[in-house]
């Protein structure tokens, strides 16, 4: 019990129960469950993005082209469609994966063949991949119109009184708590806790790295295919600077960006906070223009209670045995 | 990592390692003017307005604002640590100068609001930073979006306009004949910068702290402090960078200089200064910078849209980054 308390995950639970408690005071339907499920289902996005952000962060490295790599992959599935509106949906999921996989892919590659920091690798593919959307579509735009019925439909599906877009999100993070307790799982913890030590214990950094690109390639490729059907518009500006929320919702989470420390709650929960935020705005009267700020300094209050938190667990003797 | 280590030369205890020819010819700045004066080449031939005095006078406007930032964010880096948030201060630094516009201040009083709010703003992350002791990056993902969340609070969709004339000159005004006023800033805070770096006592620790910031500190090398200040000087240099943006465009928007972040770091890293700290130089930021204004300058005279100019500021960073580990690997010598 006295474990649950010092878990960041129940802190960051009841901070999400209080908003929304404080919100209802002003506003009496936002804890309506219906309302509650299209909240969820407006965060879903954020949920896998983040999750596949996370695999990256917790291997020390960080993927700035994820919402690049969504724009590219959302661009390519949607012209592919208004071309060609009898390839089945299922198959345009297929591809949008097999699309992000080699966009995430070849920012692994990078990392792990060349020894590039992740950082400057996914800097410039964050430039490359919105560019080469642009090249691929000629500047023009994927309409609604454009788009088979079935594209647009497939996610607004409902299953048991939630769309199809949320069971997504569900299935996601069901694969991501299973991937935890698998080998790899455990390797990717490893290599960010300690990869000297990893190295001794027969696990392939680089190559970890680069699973870890591929896994959040595949969320930003799944992402992508959504974004677009839920959006219904393609664009090069689809999911611009979407990147820093992905980021933040994994450090709200309790992700340390210093690898090797986060969890699948955590990074759910971290981006149904700012999800929550987003659509209680409006709804509590606040002017959108508030919505920044106030992320902002969840971030920063997030990363203030992480550190604390960090130092109190105590990972000294980790960080000594790093230093030498 | 460009620079030859010389062992044999290490018997005395020297300043500096001795640099041979071969090494000078080998270093990143070399290859950096290489790559600069190929492009300088493939421009003057693929366009004819290219050599012109006043549009190589232009050509200077597409860097120097951003350079300015870099001279101060190589150092920072150099340390160890990042500011994501630059661009987000040049839009509040600018707001608020607008701000002040509207209540009847004039433009002594604009330049001092931009560049005293840059250094505020700049203070914040360093508080942050070396006086809670958080880690930089994610630090300034959040600053980024509160300053910016900040300037769209204040000016939500609206616009400041109306600078006075006298504003003006700062980013439209010419020192003498073509040379602009931000072109001559420029190249003396880079002397300024180059000299602390490479110089100073405080450019000396900035390396060691880079290096080994536990090292530095037991031989009483006051890391936080010189880390606030960085982070202080950063700031400042935003808040330069937004007088003259704000001069040359003549309004302000919560929108103004998005992406300036990314565009400033690609310029360090591809001066060579190690993103993970401990190397660099700056006479490598500034042919960076040279290098990114030749490029977009270049591709704009070809009608090139923006947008796909940033694919080859991409693949130049990946490339010329990793061409060096490439070339090494294929000479056979131990990478790193």
């Amino acid at each position: 019990m006295r474990g649950l308390f010092e878990r960041r995950e129940t802190w960051l639970a009841a901070a999400i129960v209080a908003l929304v408690a404080l919100v209802s005071t002003r506003f009496a339907g936002f804890a309506h469950p219906s309302n509650l499920v299209l909240v969820f289902n407006d965060t879903s996005l954020l949920i896998i993005l983040a999750l596949g952000q996370m695999a990256v962060i917790l291997t020390r490295s960080i993927d700035l082209s994820m919402a690049s790599n969504l724009c590219f992959t959302g661009m390519a599935v949607a012209m592919l469609n208004a071309a060609a509106p009898e390839v089945p949906v299922p198959l345009l999921i297929l591809l949008a994966l097999a699309i992000g996989l080699a966009l995430g892919a070849l920012n692994g590659l990078l990392v792990w063949k060349l020894g590039i920091p992740a950082i400057v690798v996914t800097l410039g593919t964050l430039t490359i991949y919105r560019g080469a959307t642009f090249v691929l579509s000629g500047g023009a735009w994927v309409n609604a119109d454009q788009m088979s019925p079935a594209f647009i439909g497939f996610q607004r599906a409902q299953i048991l009184g939630l769309p199809v877009l949320s069971w997504t999100a569900v299935l996601v993070v069901a694969l991501f708590l299973l991937m935890t307790r698998t080998a790899l799982g455990r390797s990717i913890y490893a290599v960010g806790v300690n990869p000297t030590a990893s190295v001794y214990a027969g696990i392939d950094v680089g190559r970890t790295k680069f699973i870890a690109f591929c896994i959040s390639g595949l969320a930003a490729g799944l992402a992508g295919y959504l974004w677009i059907s839920r959006y219904v518009i393609a664009s090069v500006e689809v999911a611009n600077g979407f990147e820093l929320n992905i980021i933040a919702a994994c450090v709200i989470g309790g992700i340390s960006i210093a690898g090797g420390i986060g969890s699948v709650a955590g990074a759910v929960l971290g981006a149904l906070f700012l999800g929550i935020i987003a659509s209680a705005l409006p709804v509590a009267g606040i002017s959108p223009f508030w919505q920044m700020a106030i992320s902002g300094g969840a971030i920063i209050l997030a990363v203030l209670l992480n550190a604390r938190g960090e130092r109190r667990r105590g990972r000294i003797i980790l960080k000594k045995a790093e230093a030498t | 990592m460009s620079e030859a280590v010389n062992t044999t030369a290490s018997r005395r205890m020297p300043d500096r390692l001795d640099r041979p020819v071969v090494a000078a010819i080998l270093s990143w700045e070399a290859l950096l003017i290489a790559v600069a004066l190929a492009i300088f080449v493939a421009n003057s031939l693929a366009s004819p307005y290219f050599l012109d005095a006043w549009a190589l006078s232009d050509l200077t406007f597409s860097f120097t604002e951003k350079g300015l930032i870099a001279l101060a964010m190589a150092l920072l880096i150099i340390s160890g640590e990042i500011d994501l948030s630059v661009a987000a201060i040049i839009a509040l630094a600018s707001t608020l100068m607008g701000l002040a516009l509207q209540s009847g201040v004039g433009t002594p009083g604009l330049v001092l609001i931009g560049i005293g709010a840059g250094l505020a703003c700049g203070a914040f992350n360093g508080f942050l930073v070396t006086g809670l002791g958080l880690p930089s990056i994610v630090v300034t993902i959040g600053t980024m979006s509160l300053f910016r969340g900040i300037a769209f609070i204040i000016l939500g969709d609206r616009a400041y306009t109306g600078y006075p004339s006298g504003f003006a000159f700062f980013g439209q005004g010419y020192v003498w004949w073509v040379v602009s006023f931000e072109l001559v800033l420029f190249l003396a805070a880079a002397l300024v910068y180059g000299f602390l770096l490479h110089r100073t006592t405080f450019g000396r620790r900035i390396f060691a702290i880079g290096n080994n910031p536990v090292a530095a500190q037991y031989s009483g090398v006051r890391v936080g402090r010189i880390k606030f200040i960085l982070f202080c000087l950063t700031g400042l240099m935003a808040g330069i960078a937004a007088v003259l943006i704000t001069s040359r465009l003549g309004s302000t928007r919560p929108s103004i200089a998005q992406g300036y972040e990314l565009e400033v770091i690609t310029m360090v890293v591809l001066g060579g200064v190690a993103i993970l700290g401990g190397a660099g130089s700056i006479p490598g930021v500034v042919l960076a910078a040279l290098i990114m204004g030749l490029v977009t300058f270049g591709l704009g005279l070809l009608n090139v849209p923006g947008i796909v100019m940033s694919i080859f500021i991409g693949l130049l960073l990946i490339v010329v980054i990793a061409l060096p580990i490439v070339w090494r690997r294929i000479a056979g010598k131990p990478a790193g």
